[in-house]
């Protein structure tokens, strides 16, 4: 399964800066709640995991849960540290993964 | 003949008992009742008129700023030069022939507690049930950037008028190649396939005359009014010319900067030609001040009389109302009004008001001989007004062009029905 990703990350900022990411991807989110026509239980389909790497340090995690809407948007701060690379993994059930990297340049 | 008629008698009445047993209700001033209604759209013009009809003896005036109404429905065909701007507008000359009496003027306070509504012109009306019908206003704190002189650059045209003929202006004078971005905003909003009918018509003016043009879309929702029909129709119609960027896709508009006629997302910059901002939008300016709206910026109202939930003796009709799974368009203002107007003339008369199931019906153009629709109807449930199952539908997938051709003609007929009915 693939899934849309989008994500924003500043090209370039200053070191110490509080920069700003916000990451969205496509996916449906399906609660397990529900049910079909025929009265059979949807089973759970959600992303259970998001988390963001700089550098291969960790910098922000989340843990996702059946209230979170369809095509989950996270945005958060972090501080500007060195050039490199950003990464982004989300996971979840029926070993749904995906990934997306961007880079940073420090002035 | 010297009969004795009821104002007199009412008047006689008061005179010989003690004043105060009366807590002088308008009824000693008209037989009939008065009723004030604010706003001279479909749902105003429509219940001013109706209540006149139902009972002629009902005082109705109607407060409406401007001389000429000016209509919403079609107006996306003037802004793809499809049709001449003057077909949009019409007097209310007729509105008073049938005796609802004129006030060309804004209402600028509303006194719930004391009925009454006092115009900017000085004149205060007194009334038993007050109409409102103000239909929308952008809030102007919704999207930032975006603010009355930012509507000169980037028009919303939401408002049937000069934003109108601005917009397409803006594209008559655009370069062949120009690219043109249009944003629409999340729901509840005024004419919900408003914005991809003119999305499909301004694509229409690109191929015909700036082929080398695009339009970008971008979209606070994921899925929108008779989307599939319009997805369709862009496949066949508009393939590589309008691109559409859904909210999971990154379209939600987040800001806007004028100065360079640039639309911004969580995820991009898009510079735009010609930028047409659909913004977010709430009930008219008035029904805040009459204390009818809630934190939502739109009106609740009870289902089967259109009453305000938070103001006794005020109904609220139209786009500014909460109609539940009713969309706020011209002919459910129209549909809302009449019922309106037969609840009313029921409570002045001291009956209880019938409960109606209500109708409404929309086309909408992708292009010049290509119509399609969406119908509904509605009844009062649980508090709200709900969609009755298995009534009404879209306009069939996989019709052939004729089917089409010929929903461009109901639409065409549906502009003059309703225009005629209210207006003519």
């Amino acid at each position: 399964m693939t899934a849309r990703t989008l994500v924003s990350v500043p090209k370039e900022a200053r070191r110490g800066e509080v920069i700003a990411i916000k990451a969205l991807i496509s996916h449906d989110m399906e609660t397990g709640f529900r049910y079909d026509n025929t009265g059979k239980p949807i089973p759970r389909d959600i992303i259970t995991q998001f988390v963001c790497l700089y550098n291969g340090i960790e910098v922000f995690r989340a843990e996702l849960h059946p209230a979170i809407s369809a095509n989950p948007f996270i945005a958060f701060y972090t501080v500007a540290t060195e050039s490199g690379k950003i990464e982004f993994k989300w996971n979840g059930d029926n070993g749904f993964s995906a990934a997306e990297s961007v880079t940073i340049a420090i002035a | 003949m010297t009969r004795t008629s009821r104002r007199e008698f009412l008047r006689k009445a008061v005179a010989g008992t003690a004043v105060t047993l009366f807590p002088l209700p308008a009824i000693a001033q008209n037989s009939a009742g008065r009723v004030v209604v604010v706003g001279g759209g479909f749902a105003g013009a429509t219940c001013a008129r109706g209540l006149k009809k139902l009972d002629p003896r009902i005082s109705v005036t109607l407060v409406e700023p401007n001389r000429t109404f000016t209509a919403c429905p079609f107006s996306n065909s003037v802004i793809a030069g499809l049709r001449d701007f003057d077909a949009q507008k019409f007097s209310y000359d007729k509105v008073a022939s049938d005796g609802v009496e004129m006030a060309f003027a804004a209402a600028s306070t509303i006194d719930a507690r004391g009925r009454g509504v006092a115009l900017d012109n000085g004149a205060r009306l007194a009334y038993d049930r007050l109409v409102l019908a103000p239909g929308i206003d952008i809030r102007w704190d919704g999207l930032p950037g975006y603010n009355e002189a930012a509507a000169e650059r980037m028009p919303h045209a939401w408002k049937a008028g000069d934003q109108t003929l601005l917009l397409r202006r803006q594209l008559e004078a655009m370069d062949d190649g120009g690219v043109v971005v249009m944003s629409s905003p999340a729901n509840p909003f005024r004419c919900p396939p408003g914005p991809y009918e003119r999305a499909s018509l301004i694509a229409h003016y690109l191929k015909t005359r700036k082929p080398k043009s695009k339009l970008i879309v971008l979209d606070a929702k994921d899925a929108f009014s008779k989307q599939r029909l319009f997805q369709n129709a862009w496949k066949e119609l508009y393939l590589g010319l309008l691109e559409w960027v859904s909210l999971s896709s990154g379209g939600k508009v987040t800001e806007v900067e004028p100065a360079s006629n640039t639309l911004v997302t969580d995820f991009n910059r898009y510079q735009a030609a010609v930028a047409n901002v659909i913004p977010p939008q709430k009930a008219g300016r008035i029904a805040e001040l009459a204390g009818v709206a809630d934190q939502t910026g739109w009106c609740p109202v009870d289902p089967v009389t259109f009453e305000s939930k938070r103001q006794t003796n005020i109904h609220v009709i139209g786009d500014a109302a909460i109609m539940g799974a009713m969309p706020k368009s011209a002919f459910a203002a129209n549909a809302q009004a009449k019922t309106c107007a037969a609840v009313i003339a029921a409570l002045l008369r001291g009956q209880a008001p019938a409960e109606q199931k209500l109708i409404n019906t929309c086309y909408s153009l992708v292009a010049p001989g290509y119509g399609i629709s969406v119908a509904g109807v509605y009844r009062p449930k649980d508090g709200q007004l709900a969609d009755v199952e298995n009534a009404g539908g879209v306009s069939p997938l996989d019709a052939p062009a004729a089917t089409r051709a010929l929903e461009a003609n109901f639409a065409d007929g549906w502009f003059k029905t309703i225009t005629g009915e209210v207006f003519g």
